[in-house]
């Protein structure tokens, strides 16, 4: 069924040594967030309460940790075996992607030391979209940590544990797309209840959908730009096939994706806000302007399917993720005239820390534990 | 490989379409109504002179420190609600600023803090019931012992009235409760019993709304006897009519609050935000409960999954 085997090879390599320094520093950060409050090291404020690190970490982080999920739905929903190789690296960075992005959570949080109350019956607010997110999310972790065990229990050799877990696993990886599904859509309804507050560049219905859509296709872009740069990073062969094949996939829910949105503008009249050259129009501009490249190059007639144009479509169509949920949640937001935000620079070193945690853990594991398939030594 | 393709956008559509029929106002839940027994208070600014009792009162009878926005740091002078002030008079200045309660040349004074909405969207939004609304008198109320601190609050409200403790580590969220500790003793909220013209009247909603029309039915100049304190009391402010805006602030706004706001100037230019009859509450509420109804979707999408993936993998075997 696999042939993934762990790279050898260092650990200690200078990037990860690098990566540490900012992990170190992102401690230091941490230390005084939970000594002073979070007032000493962010810029969050009464007017913007969420900041960089539910935008980023949460919000695009998870979205970035999609690609198992759209992998998982490519392979076992919809019975495309054959991109069985890309899975395990792909479960891998959704592995580190959401665990970071729930410990983002809790760092976030101002009470953490009552996050359980959460799953207490009488305290439970069903009607809350928070609720379903943080229910969902946790949950979803717990269910990658359970995917991913097969994987080190090859590595320490553990035959009848992995017997058992192999006969439940159809429940996990049906779960595993469940929750994906699920709290993506609900990461996009979250904001919705801010009413007049959200532009309505991006307050819309569809936000759901919209939200789901982008995160499944930010999913597999993830696995291409993963792909791509770690076959460079660690000299090997790429699965330039398989890559081929998900990005004509990509360029679809792209152009399904776009009609939705501008057709939705369309329909409640409000396509003008985009070109009325201010900050937000220019970021919704921006956002969408990101998207044309891939979806045409990625397309059935123009196929530009070298390495080079797929790693470039894959890493617009992320970047354009990104800006549109910090369009939605950040740039589309706006409290009043008398707030102002922009993250400060601890803030950003936490974040920085956690993505540098992300790297460290992607490198350790691809070394110690079958992940990458078809592997030459390097 | 085109036929399968063709298979995955189908079923990617069909998957799509199960969530999006959120968009569709088919199960939108009903409004929520003024409860019967609801309190509140009826704000209006042509009484209002301005002398801050009610923010000094709401101070001390709710335990809040003094906060400080002039250099010399001797006085409580807020300038905006914070974790620190629960209840802020502000002021609305124009051109010259000559006439009390004119939109031009003229200013006027605004009371902030909760509106305890009759639907409110913090309550909605709140994923462990910290912020609850009191079901016999309304009052929206903050349990912290709840609160996860997750300011969810705070970006659903549209009034921007939650406020978060930055500067604490142990941090808590902090609103007006209507003097809740106050009423269950009798009493009335703070800023009411302190307020010396009749400005802040406290009293049942129903009522409240009665004596905002009756103001808005009178005639500039007239003499009107405002009550004060509360809107049944004996005691009056004896005073001539001001020209009011003809409009009274959260009787429908955001689905209708149980503060009331009157002025002479547009609320907008007073800082308060035009809100749409239908509260954001209900609407994020009947897109969730769509999605979520009686769970039929989540859990036949799980059914569909498990069934594929248990095919999918029996192949592979």
């Amino acid at each position: 069924m696999t042939q993934a085997k762990p790279l050898s090879g260092k650990i200690l390599t200078k990037t990860f040594l690098l990566c540490s320094v900012f992990v170190l520093m992102a401690l230091y950060f941490l230390a005084q967030r939970f000594i002073y409050g979070l007032g000493a090291v962010t810029h969050m404020n009464d007017g913007y309460p969420w900041g960089l690190w539910i935008t980023y970490d949460v919000l695009v982080g998870t979205a970035l940790a999609c690609g198992g999920y759209a992998m998982a739905l490519l392979v076992y929903v919809f019975n495309r075996g054959e991109y069985h190789p890309l899975v395990r690296p792909a479960l891998l960075t959704s592995l580190l992607g959401y665990t970071i992005g729930g410990v983002s959570i809790f760092v976030d949080v101002g009470r953490y030391w009552q996050a359980y109350n959460l799953v207490l019956p009488w305290f439970s607010q069903l009607n809350s979209v928070m609720f379903e997110v943080a229910l969902c999310i946790t949950t979803y972790v717990l269910v990658l940590w359970i995917e991913f065990a097969p994987i080190s229990l090859e590595r320490f050799n553990q035959p009848r544990l992995l017997k058992i877990l192999n006969r439940m696993v159809v429940v996990f990886i049906a779960v595993g797309v469940l929750l994906p599904t699920l709290h993506q859509s609900s990461l996009g309804l979250l904001v919705y209840i801010a009413g007049q507050k959200i532009s309505p560049l991006w307050q819309t219905g569809l936000l759901p959908l919209l939200f789901l859509l982008s995160a499944i296709t930010m999913g597999y872009s993830m696995v291409i730009f993963e792909a791509i740069i770690s076959a460079l990073t660690f000299r090997r062969p790429m699965e330039i096939k398989l890559l081929q094949g998900i990005s004509a996939i990509i360029s679809n829910l792209i152009g399904l994706y776009l009609v939705l949105r501008f057709g939705d503008l369309v329909w409640r009249e409000e396509l003008r806000l985009a070109f009325k050259g201010d900050l937000k129009g220019n970021m919704f501009l921006i956002e969408n302007l990101l998207l044309i490249f891939p979806m045409v190059a990625l397309s059935k007639p123009f196929k530009m399917t070298k390495p080079r144009w797929l790693f470039v479509s894959a890493a617009l169509m992320l970047l354009s993720g990104a800006v549109y949920r910090f369009n939605t949640y950040l740039i589309g937001y706006d409290p009043g005239p008398e707030w102002r935000y922009f993250p400060s620079v601890p803030e950003t070193m936490i974040v920085l820390g956690f993505i540098a945690l992300e790297i460290m853990g992607y490198l350790y594991v691809v070394k110690k534990y079958p992940v990458l398939s078809g592997a030459k030594k390097g | 490989m085109d036929m399968k393709r063709r298979d995955f956008l189908k079923a990617a559509a069909g998957s799509g379409v199960l969530l999006t029929l959120g968009a569709g106002p088919a199960f939108a839940r009903a409004p929520k109504l003024l409860l019967p027994g609801a309190v509140g208070i009826l704000y209006d600014a042509t009484v209002c002179i301005g002398c801050k009792a009610c923010v000094s009162a709401c101070k001390q009878y709710n335990d809040m420190p003094p906060e400080h926005s002039s250099l010399e740091r001797l006085y409580d002078d807020p300038l905006d609600l914070s974790s620190k002030t629960l209840n802020v008079i502000k002021l609305y200045s124009n051109g010259t600023g000559a006439v009390k309660d004119r939109e031009i040349d003229g200013y006027s004074y605004i009371k902030r803090h909760c509106m305890h909405c009759i639907d409110p969207a913090c309550v909605s939004a709140c994923p462990v019931s910290a912020l609850t609304k009191d079901p016999s008198n309304g009052v929206v109320q903050y349990n912290k012992n709840a609160c996860l601190g997750c300011r969810y609050c705070q970006i659903a409200c549209p009034f921007n009235v939650p406020k978060f403790q930055w500067d604490q580590p142990f941090p808590q969220i902090k609103k007006c409760r209507l003097c809740a500790h106050r009423l269950v003793k009798g009493g009335m909220p703070a800023c009411c019993e302190f307020c010396p013209t009749g400005a802040s009247l406290f009293g049942h909603v129903a009522d409240l709304r009665l004596e905002a029309r009756r103001r808005l039915s009178l005639e500039p100049g007239q003499w009107y006897e405002y009550p004060v304190q509360t809107v049944t009391s004996s005691f009056k402010n004896y005073r001539q009519v001001s020209l009011y805006v003809h409009h009274i602030y959260g009787e429908k706004e955001g689905g209708g609050a149980q503060v009331l706001l009157m002025a002479g100037v547009p609320f907008d230019k007073l800082g308060l935000p035009a809100l749409p009859d239908q509260s954001d509450a209900n609407r994020s509420e009947s897109i969730q409960h769509t999605i979520y109804n009686k769970m039929i979707a989540p859990v036949g999408l799980l059914g569909i999954l498990l069934y594929k993936v248990y095919i999918n993998t029996k192949d592979e075997e």
